[in-house]
């Protein structure tokens, strides 16, 4: 209990290191995780630290690692799952690790770099073969214009087939270019060559039907072959600037066609040749990517782990003299011992004979706040921690969160059947927690689902039995043990009016049952006034429920005042809070107990109206009765001696004797709590500052030339050769004050050394008393607590509120669906209409009453307790413990998420 | 208050009373030595408290009912019949429990 009552003692240790063990010091305490240390270097910048140059080294390895995990994904080589969790490797083998990497780097960019050069190549002669291939069909096909000339040099074909209008005149010369060009580009590209020559060439083009790689981006692209033809050098020289500008490759084409077989044929055998070497450089890459694939996992790990541990070394204070390295950082205090362990450990593994020293020091500062959590409790740690962390050794409020706030989410879910699909929920993630919290599912929802299993269960279970009180069971009534309303009607009662109103001095059956024993009564559930009756409970139930978390609050926080040692707390703040809460609401609460327990249907008009009378309190307004004995509601039952005109009495007269005296001094008493609060605690505050300043005055007077020798005494013990302890004691009885007071408590390497010396030295307290600062905190806090009653126990309404809007919801899915389904009155068909029917039922009461109510009644219980309840003791002003662990460093990959 | 409803508040308060208070005391001999002897104990007592407190309210709320419920004649009729066995048309029938 200790652990999670409040959060764990912490101490501030100094740690001394020689350099040789420092690394293995260092990565033994990341394993342990139990150690947060502090920056001592923080004004130097990141390139003035001593290791700077080894993070850069592990910078560089990252990079490489990140370039061959980069390789891996490209060939969709997954990087294995595995357990494994390798231990940082000694600097040493730092060099090895680094010389691997760059071999493998090295290996993979060559590797690339040549099948890039071969696939560019490949794709060049792919596109000759189909320049070759297409440009074939051109030139047979003019090839059959000329009828007999088929076998004529291609240049003449073309020729007859463009000129053939001009008869005679000199032969013309027709060159051509053979090229080819992106698919996307050829419109612009023909009006591009019709504009510029005027048309006086003739383009024709062909798709190329096989998408090419691209060897740089490997994307795939669509081209053609095209050939324009042409007369003249000027049109050539034009054609062959527009094919550039649209980044046309031009190829080559010989003009007969056995030149062209040939060129093919070459081609081809070129083209074959390729496949094979590319085939081949392609399984080169792949083997060196499987012997990566294996290991990388754990280096990556490695890289890391060294890199966090050189971080931590930077933060550390270096002393020449002695080649130490001194450390400081906060840890628990209970896991010392394991401390001690692990630096023996690492001395041991760096093979160092001097031991490592560790240095319990007191100091001003705050420490972290520490709770140690397992699986059920971390969910309400992190609950609470969400609005603040808890101050140093606060009263931790999430013990008391693991069951108010399922209990909470229960009165304002109240179902038992919603409940226990929640339940199921709740179960089943429990008992698959092993394979859900390992599984990669990167589902960020269903990951905080399964992260608040415990508390899914827990509020299904709290749901069931709220259920079961509020006999809701999917918006119907469960009749266990009978009702407690008997009937007696008869036929003409009965036929006379619609419906009826059951009077209770009748109708309710006192003597053989009573109340229902199991909650409400089933006959509620069928009744029209349903909601008038569940309002009135439900009403008293929330603030009778929200006083009773806001007084365990206040009571809370006796615990703090006792703990940090402020008793005159109690009397000055605890106490008129309680008697404000008590007298105000605590009476409210016994009031409506009172007339649950004394006021029946017999004397239904005189029983007193707890809203009037709670305001006529505050209004000092009091009507009498005529009858000035007390009475009590038997004797206004049909057997007893009164009726009501005798008594004169209605819901706002006064119904206990002396009830005037009471109320007034109950309100009395809490308008004076109220300048107790807002005044005591800031002039005792003060009344003391000044005593201690008169003391030490009165001290600093008396000693004034033994202080000096003092303070040259402590300088040199403050050192941290404390090879002797004798001198501990020495001067510190006669000095009241003096210099620094600095508690230590040394111990060496865990166990051989004896050498426990404490010495006591007082600080001289110079901190600030500022009586205004407190005058008005105080002020807020008084103004903040006696509006806080009031208004946090309205707030306890939405207890109702939300109980209610669920019971409706249940209701009309009920009655306006699935009722609908079972009404009907259709022979067969009726079955599949039901089944239809339950489908919608049961798909609408998943998603809005389990889900979104669930969601809903969520929240506000957190709200309630954030606000309502932690506001009454919690302080959460604390800074979290941030040990320095490797388990961050475990997941193996270096992308960033 | 009749006789269902006192064995009934004797009833439960023993119950919840065996898991506040009784409980938390076995689990000091059981639980000694484990670190979270405590919260269970906390646990335990918080339930019972919570629980209690809760059915006590709606118990009590019922003990004194000062409305009754307006039923539908219709409604009455057939609770009359199946849950008390009174016929008002006269014929009597052996209630069926």
């Amino acid at each position: 209990m200790g652990a999670f009552f409040r959060s764990e003692e912490m101490t501030l240790c100094q740690l001394f290191l020689q350099s040789d063990a420092a690394y293995a010091c260092v990565s033994e305490l990341g394993e342990m995780g139990l150690v947060q240390f502090k920056d001592l270097n923080s004004d130097t910048n990141a390139f003035q630290r001593k290791f700077v140059n080894e993070i850069m080294r592990c910078e560089e390895m990252e990079r490489k690692l990140r370039y061959i995990e980069k390789e891996l994904k490209k060939d969709d080589m997954k990087v294995p799952d595995s357990d494994s969790n390798p231990k940082a490797p000694a600097p040493k083998e730092m060099i090895d690790l680094e010389a691997t990497f760059e071999k493998i780097e090295s290996e993979l960019r060559e590797v690339n770099t040549n099948a890039e050069a071969l696939k560019k190549n490949f794709q060049e002669l792919t596109e000759l073969k189909e320049v070759l291939t297409k440009t074939q069909v051109f030139f047979r096909e003019y090839g059959s214009v000329g009828g007999e000339q088929s076998g004529l040099n291609v240049i003449e074909d073309a020729q007859n087939a463009l000129v053939q209008e001009e008869r005679g005149g000199t032969a013309v010369q027709l060159g051509f270019i053979a090229g080819v060009i992106p698919r996307e580009k050829v419109p612009a590209f023909e009006r591009m060559l019709w504009f510029a020559c005027r048309g006086n060439v003739f383009l024709r083009y062909d798709e190329i039907t096989q998408a090419l790689e691209d060897p740089h981006t490997g994307d795939e692209v669509h081209k053609g072959v095209f050939i324009v033809f042409f007369q003249g050098e000027q049109l050539k020289s034009r054609v062959r600037k527009i094919c550039e500008g649209f980044r046309a490759t031009l190829y080559p084409c010989p003009e007969t066609a056995q030149e062209r077989q040939e060129m093919l044929k070459g081609v081809n055998t070129r083209l074959e040749d390729l496949t094979i070497v590319l085939k081949q450089t392609k399984d080169h890459r792949h083997r060196v990517l499987v012997s990566a694939q294996k290991e990388i996992h754990n280096w990556i790990i490695k890289v890391k782990k060294i890199k966090a541990i050189y971080h931590t070394l930077n933060m550390c204070n270096f002393e020449h003299s002695r080649n130490n390295l001194i450390a400081e950082c906060w840890t628990p205090v209970k896991v010392l011992d394991q401390v001690q362990d692990a630096l023996r450990h690492g001395q041991e593994m760096s093979g160092s004979s001097v031991p490592n020293i560790l240095h319990r020091m007191k100091c001003k500062e705050t420490p972290p706040t520490y709770f140690t959590t397992n699986k059920f409790t971390k969910i309400f740690q992190s609950i609470v921690h969400s609005y603040g962390v808890a101050g140093y050794r606060e009263v931790n409020p999430a013990l008391y969160t693991i069951i108010s706030f399922p209990f909470l989410f229960a009165v304002m879910f109240g179902d038992t059947g919603h409940g226990f699909i929640m339940f199921l929920f709740g179960l089943w993630l429990v008992v698959c927690e092993k394979s859900l919290t390992s599984s990669k599912n990167s589902n960020e929802i269903f990951k905080m689902m399964v992260g608040g299993r415990y508390i899914i269960l827990l509020m299904g279970l709290f749901s069931l039995y709220t259920g079961v009180i509020y006999n809701d069971f999917f918006a119907k009534s469960i009749n266990l043990f009978g009702t407690s309303w008997k009937f007696n009607y008869t036929q003409t009662t009965l036929d006379s009016s619609h419906s009826i109103q059951m009077k209770p001095e009748d109708m309710f059956d006192n003597v053989t049952k009573s109340a229902y024993p199991l909650g409400l009564d089933p006959i509620w559930q069928a009744s029209i006034n349903k909601i008038t009756f569940t309002n009135s409970f439900k009403m008293k139930l929330s603030v009778i429920l929200g006083v009773s978390q806001m007084l365990m609050g206040v009571f809370l926080s006796i615990f703090n005042h006792i703990h940090f040692r402020h008793y005159v707390y109690i009397l000055v703040q605890f106490i008129p809070e309680v008697l404000f809460m008590l007298c105000i609401f605590g009476y409210l609460i016994a009031l409506i107990f009172v007339k649950w327990i004394t006021y029946n249907a017999h004397c239904a008009s005189c029983t007193p109206s707890i809203l009037i009378h709670f305001i006529n309190m505050f209004l000092m307004k009091y009507t009498k009765p005529n009858m000035t004995e007390a009475y009590n509601c038997d004797m206004m039952s049909p057997t007893g001696p009164y009726v009501q005109k005798q008594l004169g009495c209605d819901s706002q007269t006064i119904f206990y004797p002396h009830q005037q005296e009471i109320q007034t001094a109950l309100i009395l008493v809490a308008l004076l709590c109220i300048p107790i609060l807002l005044l005591a605690k800031p002039f005792i505050l003060r009344a003391q500052h000044n005593a201690k300043m008169r003391m030490a005055d009165g001290r600093k007077q008396a000693l004034g030339a033994t202080s000096h020798e003092q303070l040259v005494n402590n300088e040199e013990l403050e050192g941290h050769e404390l090879k002797s302890g004798e001198n501990g004691k020495t001067g510190i009885e006669m000095a009241g004050v003096s210099s620094s007071h600095v508690a230590v408590a040394v111990s060496i390497n865990g166990g051989t050394g004896q050498t426990a010396v404490t010495m006591d030295e007082h600080e001289e307290e110079e901190e600030k008393f500022d009586f205004g600062e407190l005058f008005v905190g105080q002020a807020i806090h008084t103004i903040e607590y006696c509006l806080g009653c009031v208004s946090h126990t309205a707030s306890y309404l939405r207890l109702w509120a939300l109980s209610l809007a669920h019971a409706q919801l249940s209701e009309v899915l009920w009655g306006m669906l699935f009722r609908a389904g079972l009404k009907m009155d259709a022979p067969y068909w009726g079955g599949i209409i039901v089944w239809a029917v339950f489908g919608a039922f049961a798909v609408l009461t998943v998603c809005v009453l389990l889900v979104m109510e669930g969601l809903s009644a969520f929240l506000h219980t957190l709200r309630l307790h954030w606000v309502e309840f932690q506001s009454k003791f919690y302080h959460g002003d604390g800074y979290l413990f941030d040990p320095f662990n490797f388990k961050e460093q475990m997941d193996p990959t270096l992308e960033d998420k | 208050m009749g006789t269902r409803a006192e064995t009934t508040f004797i009833v439960v308060s023993i119950f919840w009373a065996f898991i506040g208070i009784v409980c938390p005391i076995l689990l000091q001999f059981c639980m000694g030595k484990s670190p979270n002897k405590g919260i269970v104990q906390i646990m335990f007592i918080m339930t019972a408290v919570c629980c209690y407190l809760f059915w006590l309210c709606a118990f009590l709320f019922q003990l004194n009912p000062l409305v009754g419920p307006q039923l539908e004649s219709n409604l009455i009729r057939v609770m009359q019949y199946e849950w008390f066995g009174i016929d008002p048309t006269g014929h009597h029938h052996v209630k069926t429990t």
